[in-house]
């Protein structure tokens, strides 16, 4: 314990000493951020801090910072919080009180922001994020979050409009739901019962998944006999692998198909044949015609992304890497490091990114992005909707399995 | 719920794809509950890191899937390399803890099934997994009824495993020096049975039963790292009711399980599937005991 202290104390003198080393030296903003590298969510745990390393990184080789006219390069320190809201709390609580962390980007899932923005709020730490759209984590009056992405009550609206644009008469179309029990899937069953509802449609299956979720099959059986016209599926990952999986193996004949999560579940890599014509609900694509002066276009983003993590960009990475260029855009706008200053520089944000443009509203969630659905054409991920982005036709309704 | 049984009396064969799925399900169940109920009997151990050695046994399918093997042989690779691991857990953990206390040993597994699902994770990811054994299904009454390929072999295995498990226990050396262990450790010990070896091979032959549960799961559902419990649960409910050294039994139990829960998730909703197995067995246990008082209370 002892020797502990010790070193503890000379390597903290060590630091003080090298600090201020010459006036042309960059300073060092650091930004905290605790997320899932294991447990549950650890594949987009990884994905999250990759996309924070990623700007992290463009950013300080364009020259960092600059506050004040004084240049920084920014530093992210990590903790792992295993997936686990509890264990995120404290690890936030330990960033700001022990590692004087000031700013803070958020972890991966809704959940887990949920449970630290509570600790951010009582500290008055500005906290941006990527990966939290719980419609609820905006109606609870927090004045440090902001959300770069949409929220997650939108995330399967497009798929019901354009179920209602493709059919005559919208009011007699059969429409089937399964999500997890869980705040993610039941905002985005909240948004499709609102839309659903006021085109008239029938809900004919409403199943609620439980989180350990292995089988479909109870859900499926009953689509076979109600022969719903549109399958709208939200569990994560395993949610939209199950799926396409099940769907595929009882041979369910499904007009259409709108699945959360299908691209980080890579089910067009994954499931072949059996994936295609499945529309995928997204905050971001590759295709996209955003641009920024970091990145370049969208596609130049998944480009660099491919290069340095050998995987396609999945938009869970985009979104993180847009939080650290909200928080360097409004660094510079504030002219102070002051928290409060970067708070209130953080709700005038109005930019555009490759991720989309980004304004925030006075609950602090982005409300100028679209989302976007794709659809599974000859093995590719396909923007079908919005019109304004569409890259394909979209194809419907989906043939039968005798007939593929 | 109630509308979801009307779906039974409008549509019967409805109500028979989802018995006899679960009856294909309750198979694998049956499976990885022979070895269980076998470490009971034998090295009177309750192994709750049961399910971790199943959701292993997947992955090691799903690596050789990777690497280009058919998915069929992943199923006997999955046993053998399952058996090495069991033997390995064996000569690291369970033998210092097989003359203990029934807690002791029921902490020792639990702290393995941690120390597992975390390998898992750090090793293969916490994706989730699937493989595709491309066996195609059958189908009944104009596509009613759908059996996946891979179910029909998972029963078939399973009624297979149970037959030679019986057989071996019976007939070969080994398995009459374990049946003999688990009457009783010292005579056996006495009467020039290596009771360690026997302890030894016991449990790499309930891994080995464990990684061919898990290759046909990984091939009929999903496996991803923290799956494990939900199995350790239904073979340790399947042991429950069968009773330790009841191979018949442990089938019936298994496949009775597997169709009572498929048709508990289909009436009252899948998101209690999982709920009404853990009910299932709080009422097993009761049961259990108050038959359990009963006898002793005849026996006094």
């Amino acid at each position: 314990m002892m020797r502990h202290l010790v070193s503890g104390l000379l390597l903290g003198a060590m630091l003080a000493f090298s600090g201020p080393a010459g006036a042309e030296e960059p300073g060092t903003i650091r930004l905290g951020a605790a997320v899932s590298l294991t447990g549950k969510y650890s594949s987009n745990g990884a994905f999250t801090r990759n996309g924070y390393d990623l700007a992290v990184k463009r950013i300080n080789e364009e020259g960092g910072v600059t506050v004040a006219g004084k240049p920084y390069r920014l530093e992210i320190v990590y903790y792992d919080d295993e997936s686990t809201p509890a264990r995120g709390a404290q690890l936030v609580e330990r960033l700001i009180r022990q590692d004087g962390v000031k700013y803070l980007l958020g972890p991966y899932s809704s959940g887990l922001t949920e449970a630290i923005a509570p600790v951010t709020e009582k500290y008055g730490v500005p906290m941006v994020e990527a990966n939290g759209a719980a419609i609820s984590l905006f109606r609870k009056g927090y004045r440090y979050l902001f959300a770069v992405l949409s929220t997650t009550d939108q995330y399967l609206r497009g798929a019901v409009e354009l179920a209602a644009a493709v059919n005559e008469d919208p009011s007699k179309l059969r429409v089937a739901m399964a999500f997890e029990n869980d705040p993610f899937s039941q905002d985005v069953r909240e948004g499709v019962m609102e839309d659903a509802a006021k085109h008239g449609m029938n809900i004919v299956i409403d199943d609620k998944l439980p989180p350990e979720l292995n089988d479909m099959s109870a859900t499926l059986s009953k689509a076979k006999v109600l022969k719903p016209d549109l399958l709208l599926v939200s569990g994560h990952d395993k949610g939209a692998a199950l799926a396409v999986r099940q769907v595929a193996d009882q041979r369910l004949d499904l007009p259409m198909m709108a699945l959360t999560h299908c691209d980080s579940a890579q089910i067009a890599e994954k499931f072949g044949a059996a994936a295609e014509y499945t529309l995928c609900a997204a905050q971001w694509a590759s295709t996209l015609k955003y641009e920024d002066a970091l990145f370049g276009s969208a596609s130049d983003y998944a480009a660099l992304y491919e290069e340095t993590y050998n995987h396609t960009a999945p938009y869970q990475a985009a979104e993180s890497s847009a939080a650290v260029q909200v928080f360097a855009d409004a660094f510079e706008r504030a002219g102070s490091l002051e928290p409060d200053a970067v708070r209130d520089a953080l709700s005038e944000t109005d930019i555009m990114t490759f991720y989309g443009p980004i304004k925030f509203d006075e609950t602090g969630k982005n409300v100028s992005k679209p989302t976007v659905l794709f659809q599974v054409q000859d093995g590719k991920y396909v923007v079908v909707y919005p019109q304004e982005f569409a890259e394909a036709e979209f194809r419907w309704p989906t043939p039968s399995w005798s007939e593929r | 719920m109630l509308d979801n049984l009307s779906l039974f009396v409008q549509y019967p064969p409805l109500a028979f794809d989802v018995v006899l799925n679960g009856l294909l399900i309750g198979a694998i169940f049956a499976l990885a509950a022979y070895g269980m109920a076998l470490v009971w009997g034998v090295l009177n151990i309750v192994n709750v890191v049961q399910g971790e050695l199943v959701v292993l046994g997947g992955y090691v399918t799903f690596v050789a899937v990777q690497w280009g093997m058919p998915p069929l042989l992943g199923l006997p690779l999955s046993a053998a390399a399952m058996f090495c691991v069991g033997w390995l857990i064996y000569r690291a953990v369970i033998f210092r803890v097989v003359d203990r206390d029934i807690f002791i040993s029921i902490l020792a597994t639990f702290g393995l099934s941690i120390l597992i699902q975390q390998l898992a994770n750090a090793l293969f990811g916490s994706d989730v997994r699937t493989v595709d054994a491309d066996l195609g299904s059958v189908h009944l009454f104009d596509g009613m009824v759908t059996l996946a390929g891979i179910k029909l072999l998972a029963f078939a295995l399973a009624l297979g495993a149970g037959g030679a498990l019986w057989f071996f226990l019976r007939k070969a050396r080994l398995g009459q020096a374990i049946r003999a262990t688990a009457q009783d450790p010292r005579a056996a010990r006495i009467l020039g049975i290596d009771t360690d070896r026997v302890f030894a091979m016991t449990y790499a032959l309930n891994a080995a039963l464990c990684g061919a549960a898990g290759s046909l799961a990984v091939m009929a559902w999903t496996i991803h790292p923290y799956l494990g419990l939900p199995y350790t649960v239904r073979s340790f409910m399947v042991v429950v009711v069968a009773g330790v050294g009841n191979v018949a039994g442990v089938i019936a139990a298994g496949l009775g399980l597997g169709a009572l829960e498929n048709v508990a998730g289909f009436v009252f909703g899948v998101e209690f599937q999982i709920a009404f197995v853990f009910a299932l067995m709080v009422i097993i246990l009761v049961w259990r005991n108050a038959m359990a008082t009963r006898k002793r209370s005849h026996l006094e």
